[in-house]
Formats: structure tokens, C-alpha cells, sequence
């Protein structure tokens, strides 16, 4: 199907020309969106296709995070070993959490991942004197930096923020329309079905895991080394909520969905608080419109209706 | 047409499984030979469905023990089993709704490895004659051909048994003449336990049977054995 590539190319075509029309404030802000969506689409290949509602990411955001930075911090490393650094912490925390986590399913899951995030969360607050707890702490100059470039300027920051957003989604598109991505959709779907297919439920759930720790370490890592700063607010509920209401505002189990999302969410949050306080107000009646008119998403609602094509 | 040399594929010795006071399935010792289609019947709640459960692996027994061609899988976990070569394809209908007809027998075909899955996948869905229908949602798919979808993803496993449970139920009759032909051209390659209340279709394709009652064994044997055995009369047929 080339008009998948075609559709997924246009779009970071789009992108890429996107910061010679943007100011330089709203190029950062598409840098930052980006980043969150590589998060998004994490959360959606565990969620969204997989079916695992988890309520933990924000640890292996913040393991990827703190695995970059810290360990940049200590070795003196520059921004591509800390990435690496980064998706490995993702991957290893979400490993770990899986080979327990998914002993349960459903609610359960939903719970059992919100405890081991809070855990992480206090962790990283009790270990203040070296992640700095509630303040956090700025990365080093040497970090931030790759091939001569300084990705604490706006240019050479959304170049690498948009690489990285285009690498994590064709190697998203190409997953979900693999072998392997139809046994993560045949989980969602009936479990004791794909089990009685041989499929062996839990290492298929882990792996689907893993990737999404992988993806969800990378945008750690992304985040603290292109602006600058690692906290402990990454940690909080509030980011392991965020990337639900990505994907679900853009559609679950949808290639574009999390950047969709992402993006109209970080939009509303931002003209909504420039109007009042109480924006939170706004991302409610979003949701309630969501729920009521297109439960599936803007994506999902769109590939059900007009273009059943859509990955 | 039974085969010359008789191989058991499939053994149980004493296998039970209590729920409580109700003994659903109470020291079942039962012999699958390679090849034969292989009928199990009996009233409603004499076990059937629960005994072959336990040879699938969707649940583990109390006691006694399952050999499949002389290896104990007593208590391996059912994908495991899938794995070694036994398909189940369940009483209700139990195939992937939302997904393409393709993607559901694809997930079967892929299981045993992605080589040439597109052309493999094909020839599982014309096996049944669902072809030309890939792309359709599985759940906008008529009951019968649910049913045939059910049979087309049992098979795509390459299964060494196929374990049919009451694959007819629901079924038009033409559906029925055509669904007993494929399963007789099944056997010898696939060996095959059929769970059937349809005592046409058993009588038909069955070269043996083993009615279970309360249970339990009551006997096993041809057709015209089981046909023509007082016991079975009494407890089952009815004359």
C-alpha cells in the first residue's frame, strides 16, 4: 500500500517546512509537540493496539529522562549516547514492570502501573540529592550537543526533534503492519482466541511493552536533552494521563493518531490558558464532546467512516 | 474407512476433573489414533466439551495423565500445545470480530511462521471456500460462514488434530453436506475429534465413537457397534 508511505512522508514533508513559515516561538512549541507525540505513540502501541490501558508511563518517560541525563551528567557524554542511553532506560523500566504488571489485566493493570509510577515518582524526590528532586536540575552544555550542532538553538533543535518524530513514526507504521503488530491487535481483541493460536499472551503483551517503554524512554530522553532540563514533574500522574488523551482524542490504534492529538490537545491547553486559569476546564468539555461524538477518536472516527485505509 | 495400522496420536489414562460434587469428567481413559475422525458423544453435560478441554489445555485436570504421540503434555499451557499440533476451534464461535477475514486466518498461518503468508493465507480461506471474501469485517460475515471461518483458522494451524466442537450447530442443511465433505477430505493427513449432536453427520463421517455419560466412558467402538450396543440405546439413543 504506498499510499500509507505516501500519507506518512507528506506529513513530515509538511513538518519539515513547517519552521520556515512558523515563528520561532511556535517552531519550538512544534519541537515540543513532536517529542510528546513520539511519547503519544508509545502509549498507543501499548494501549491503542495492544489493549493494555496502563496508567504508568509517566515512569518510563522519566526513566528515560533520568537515564539520559544523569548518566550523561556523570560520563560527560554528548546528546546521541545519551538518546541511546535514554530508549534503553525505557525499555529496561518497562521491562521490569511488565514481567510483574502483567500478571493482572484490565483494571487491575490500570492500577498495578499507577503504583509502580508513584514508587518512581517518590524515588525520584527521596534520591533528591542526586536527581534533584522537585527542582530538578539543567543538563550540561556538552549534552546538548550533536555533530557540532547546538540543539539549545531553534533550528538545530526542531531538525532533531522532527528526526526523531519521523524515524518513531515509519518504524511505528511499519511495526503495526508487520507479522507481529496483527498478534498485537489479535490481544486486544480476543485474547483467549490468539492463545488457543499458539500465541502465548503474556511474553506477546511484554514485548508490546517493551517497545512502548522504548519509545516512551526515547521522549524522555528527547525532551530533557533538547530543552534543557530534567524533573521530577515528568514523573507525576499528569504525564502518564497526558499521552491517554493524545490517542484517545486522536484515535486509538491509529499510526497519526498521538501526533493528531498531541498536537490539538497542546493547542487547546494553550489558547485556553491564555484565557483563563481554569483551562482545565476546557480539556474536560473537550473530552465529554470526545466521548459523546466520537468515541473512537478523530482518526478512528474518520478511517470507520471515509478512508478505511488508514493505518 | 479406518487406517490399517492403528497409532494412538492422543491418550488419556484416568484423566478427571471435578467441579465440586459434579464430576464432569471422572477417569476418562481414551485412545485418538492417527488418521481416524474420531466422533465424542453423549448427552448434554456428560463432559464432552469439558474432556476436550483438557486436552486442548483451556483447562488442567485433577488427576490422570495426556500423551500426545507418547510425550506427557499433561500440564503444558494450551498455546504450547497449539504449538505441538493441537487445534481447537470452540463451540461458540469464537473468531476476531473487528478484523478482516485475511487478518484472521493470517494470525493462525503466521503462528507457524510468516513465510509466503499472503498465498498460504488464500489457500487456508479457499480450503473452506470463504476466498473472495478476505477483506470483509469478520463479524458482517453470515453465522455459517463464522462457523467455516472457525474451521479455516483451525486448519490454517497445520494441526496434527483438529478438535471440533459441535462445528455444525447452527448450520442450514446444505451447509451441513458441504461442511461433512470437508472433513472427511481432512482425514488421514489431520486426525480429528469431533464433539457433534447431529447423529447424521456422525453416523456419516465418524470411523469411531466413544460416547460419554455422566462423565465417563460408556463405550467406544464403530458406528454399527455403538449403533447396535443396548447400553448406549438406554443412556443416549433413546430406543
Amino acid at each position: 500500500m504506498k499510499k500509507v508511505w505516501a500519507l506518512h512522508l507528506a506529513l513530515i514533508a509538511v513538518l519539515f517546512a513547517a519552521q520556515f513559515w512558523l515563528s520561532p516561538y511556535h517552531t519550538t512549541n512544534l519541537a515540543r509537540i513532536m517529542v510528546l507525540a513520539v511519547f503519544a505513540m508509545g502509549y498507543n502501541l501499548a494501549f491503542g493496539y495492544t489493549g493494555m490501558l496502563s496508567l504508568g508511563h509517566a515512569l518510563f518517560l522519566a526513566a528515560g529522562m533520568y537515564s539520559a541525563s544523569l548518566l550523561a551528567q556523570l560520563w560527560g557524554l554528548g546528546a546521541g549516547p545519551a538518546l541511546v542511553l535514554g530508549i534503553a532506560g525505557g525499555g529496561l523500566m518497562a521491562a521490569s514492570v511488565g514481567l510483574l504488571a502483567l500478571r493482572t489485566a484490565g483494571v487491575s493493570f490500570m492500577i498495578v502501573t499507577l503504583m509502580f509510577a508513584q514508587a518512581g515518582y517518590l524515588a525520584i524526590l527521596y534520591f533528591g540529592a542526586t536527581t534533584g528532586g522537585d527542582e530538578g536540575f539543567p543538563l550540561p552544555a556538552a549534552t546538548r550537543s550533536v555533530f557540532g550542532f547546538d540543539l539549545s538553538t531553534d533550528t538545530p533543535r526542531f531538525i532533531a526533534a522532527l528526526t526523531l518524530f519521523a524515524a518513531a513514526l515509519l518504524i511505528s507504521v511499519a511495526l503495526v503492519r508487520s507479522p507481529f503488530g496483527r498478534t498485537m491487535v489479535a490481544m486486544r481483541e480476543n485474547e483467549e482466541r490468539s492463545r488457543m493460536l499458539g500465541y502465548n499472551p503474556f511474553t506477546v503483551k511484554l514485548a508490546a511493552l517493551i517497545l512502548s517503554g522504548l519509545y516512551s524512554g526515547a521522549a524522555g530522553a528527547a525532551y530533557a536533552i533538547l530543552f534543557g532540563y530534567a524533573g521530577a514533574s515528568f514523573a507525576t500522574i499528569q504525564y502518564s494521563i497526558l499521552p491517554m488523551l493524545y490517542v484517545l482524542l486522536g484515535g486509538a490504534g491509529t499510526t497519526l493518531g498521538p501526533f493528531l492529538g498531541a498536537l490539538l490537545m497542546f493547542a487547546l491547553i494553550e489558547t485556553a490558558s491564555g484565557l483563563t486559569s481554569a483551562y482545565l476546564f476546557f480539556v474536560g468539555a473537550a473530552l465529554v464532546a470526545l466521548v459523546l461524538f466520537a468515541p473512537k477518536g478523530i482518526l478512528g472516527t474518520i478511517r470507520e467512516r471515509w478512508v478505511r485505509w488508514l493505518p | 474407512m479406518a487406517p490399517l495400522i492403528e497409532t494412538p496420536l492422543i491418550e488419556t489414562r484416568n484423566l478427571t476433573l471435578h467441579f465440586g460434587g459434579l464430576k464432569a469428567v471422572d477417569g476418562v481413559t481414551f485412545t485418538l489414533n492417527q488418521g481416524e475422525i474420531h466422533a465424542l458423544i453423549g448427552p448434554n453435560g456428560a463432559g464432552k466439551t469439558t474432556f476436550v478441554s483438557l486436552l486442548s489445555g483451556r483447562r488442567m485436570p485433577q488427576s490422570g495423565t495426556i500423551l500426545l504421540g507418547g510425550e506427557d503434555i499433561t500440564f503444558l499451557p494450551a498455546h504450547v500445545r497449539v504449538r505441538k499440533g493441537i487445534a481447537y476451534t470452540f463451540q461458540i464461535t469464537s473468531i476476531f470480530p473487528r478484523l478482516s477475514v485475511f487478518d484472521n486466518v493470517a494470525l493462525a498461518v503466521q503462528s507457524g511462521g510468516t513465510k509466503d503468508l499472503p498465498t498460504r493465507t488464500r489457500a487456508a480461506l479457499a480450503r473452506v471456500g470463504l476466498d473472495g471474501l478476505e477483506d470483509q469485517e469478520a463479524q458482517t460475515l453470515s453465522y455459517g460462514h463464522q462457523r467455516l471461518l472457525e474451521v479455516a483458522m483451525g486448519l490454517a494451524l497445520n494441526p496434527r488434530v483438529l478438535i471440533l466442537d459441535e462445528p455444525t450447530q447452527g448450520l442450514a442443511a446444505s451447509e451441513i453436506d458441504r461442511f461433512t465433505a470437508l472433513v472427511e477430505s481432512l482425514a488421514p493427513q489431520t486426525t480429528i475429534l469431533l464433539i457433534e449432536h447431529n447423529m447424521e453427520v456422525v453416523m456419516d463421517v465418524a470411523s469411531r465413537i466413544t460416547v460419554l455419560n455422566f462423565g465417563a466412558v460408556l463405550a467406544t467402538g464403530t458406528p454399527a457397534e455403538i449403533r447396535a450396543n443396548p447400553l448406549v440405546q438406554e443412556a443416549y439413543l433413546g430406543a
